[in-house]
């Protein structure tokens, strides 16, 4: 079976003054199209060169990316991207930041078109009205919908969210949970999510990794079924808190806080 | 309405009270005119000179806004320069800093020396010498502490960085540079005078700042600094409305 996104054998270290610093060791993870992937894993693995690598910023000392078949070598016009900080401009109004990307990358779209998108995009993550504001008037969590959007508009094959909901309060995180079910649902895309939250991985993802202490590997791969959770209330069902367990179990495997011989899935 | 009365009829009182004290002071001590020049002494000062202050305030405008106008320019290029190379900005930092250490009155005769009779260029280059600083430290700072995300997001689009720097890191610039050219306006004014006042034969107001003071004329020598002085806040609202329509964006809505 092709996948869209194969990380294959990724091994990366950084340089500093004490010599090289290893971030990633052996990483393994393949994501088929249409699939969503949350990497969960202990502060400081090296989640964040993860999704630096998948998007060609950077190439890893050893190993390959691969995305559509393709070895990625560079940046591409095909991915998306949403960070913690949402990072909007602010001398431009959310459409046009929403537009940003499509002044970078080809497209067929005519000026008209590309901002019917955005303001479709705009209304299905719940910020109808607001085109025309200006980002410091956005609260926290409306700023990350439009840097959503922003990540959605030039129709990537990959996603690649870095925590985007990290520095939100918890309700308006689940809220954006649920918005994301909604966008992939009419906007479908291939995701990979870092996230520090459990329940957001199962919630979100289909397939959960997680990630060793540094230097980082695969250790651990969760499939979440379809009939997953869901809505909200799924996450207080027994299958869910079984899910969590055995998530919250692995990584602290990873911290090394608990033997790891029970480590096999 | 009521809110742009408050804007012009505020700063305007403020002056009125200032000038009312100023007058009382002198009135109060006694002070006669070859010590000190009261305000009621600079109308008649400005009656008596109003051609001179037309001529030598404009030569005066002109060359401190072609300083000015020279100092965004390099400036802005050199804080580039020192924005984007770490390299570059370890190199240039320090002799800049020394640069803008030395006092510019030291260098006024040896400029007046160099370009003997070039009376136009000197102050301009005063001008521009004395203000080019704050420009290229306050772009090199915007430029070199644009968050890595900020670069992320078009570079992973596949950005050139010249695209990355006219979309983002120059407009994020803006006002970063704009509080510097306000500081580099009235350094600008200072470099002009400073060049009028010392090089002999000069023109423009600090020219005729100094005849005042050859005349012991006080009254002259205080209005020059007036007319100085509304030059600076004159030529400051200009970067302020530039300010408003570029980088406007930067101010928080008043809640």
């Amino acid at each position: 079976m092709t996948q869209l996104i194969e990380i294959k054998g990724v091994r990366h270290a950084y340089q500093t003054e004490a010599g090289p610093l290893p971030v990633l060791d052996g990483l393994e993870i393949a994501v088929p199209e249409g699939g969503f992937v949350a990497v969960v894993g202990p502060s400081g693995c090296g989640k964040s060169t993860l999704t630096r690598l998948i998007a060609g910023l950077m190439k890893p000392d050893e190993g390959e990316v691969w995305l559509h078949g393709e070895r990625v070598k560079g940046p591409r016009a095909t991915v998306g991207m949403a960070f913690q900080n949402p990072v909007l401009l602010e001398w431009r109004t959310i459409l046009k930041n929403v537009l940003l990307p499509l002044e970078i990358v080809p497209t067929k779209l005519t000026r008209k078109q590309a901002e019917e998108r955005a303001r479709f995009l705009l209304a299905l993550v719940g910020l109808e009205g607001f085109e025309e504001k200006r980002p410091s008037e956005l609260s926290g969590g409306m700023r990350q919908r439009a840097s959503l959007c922003r990540a959605l508009i030039h129709q990537p094959d990959v996603l690649i969210l870095d925590e985007p909901f990290g520095a939100l309060d918890a309700f308006t995180r689940e809220d954006l949970w649920q918005t994301m079910h909604r966008v992939k649902e009419r906007e479908p895309f291939t995701g990979v999510l870092i996230t520090h939250d459990l329940r957001e991985s199962i919630f979100l993802a289909d397939q959960v990794v997680v990630l060793s202490g540094r230097p980082a590997r695969t250790q651990y791969v969760l499939d979440i079924p379809s009939s997953g959770p869901r809505t909200l209330e799924d996450l207080y069902t027994p299958i869910a808190a079984e899910q969590l367990n055995i998530l919250r179990h692995q990584i602290q495997i990873a911290q090394g806080r608990a033997p790891a011989e029970k480590a096999a899935p | 309405m009521n809110k742009h009365l408050r804007a012009i009829a505020v700063p305007l009182i403020a002056i009125a009270v200032l000038l009312a004290f100023w007058e009382w002071l002198v009135w109060f001590h006694g002070w006669p005119r070859f010590k000190m020049a009261a305000p009621s002494d600079l109308i008649p000062a400005y009656q008596r000179h109003w051609n001179l202050f037309l001529t030598m305030g404009w030569q005066t405008l002109w060359r401190t806004v072609v300083g000015l106008l020279l100092a965004v320019l390099f400036g802005t290029i050199l804080g580039m320069i020192m924005g984007f190379s770490r390299t570059m900005r370890d190199a240039l930092y320090p002799i800049l800093v020394g640069f803008n250490a030395i006092p510019k009155a030291t260098v006024v005769p040896i400029v007046a020396l160099m370009f003997v009779g070039q009376h136009d260029f000197n102050t301009i280059l005063l001008a521009f010498m004395i203000s080019f600083f704050p420009i290229a430290v306050s772009v090199s700072i915007g430029l070199s502490t644009l968050e890595p995300e900020y670069r992320d997001i078009l570079r992973s689009l596949g950005a050139s960085q010249a695209t990355i720097f006219w979309k983002i890191a120059l407009p994020k610039t803006l006002p970063e540079f704009f509080g510097a050219l306000k500081v580099a306006v009235t350094l600008a004014f200072i470099g002009t005078n400073l060049m009028e006042i010392v090089s002999p034969h000069g023109r423009g107001l600090g020219a005729l700042f100094d005849s005042g003071r050859t005349n012991s004329d006080f009254p002259l020598m205080f209005a020059v600094l007036i007319a100085l002085a509304f030059l600076g806040i004159v030529l400051y609202y200009i970067v302020v409305a530039l300010e408003k329509i570029f980088a406007g964006w930067a101010e928080r809505a008043p809640s």
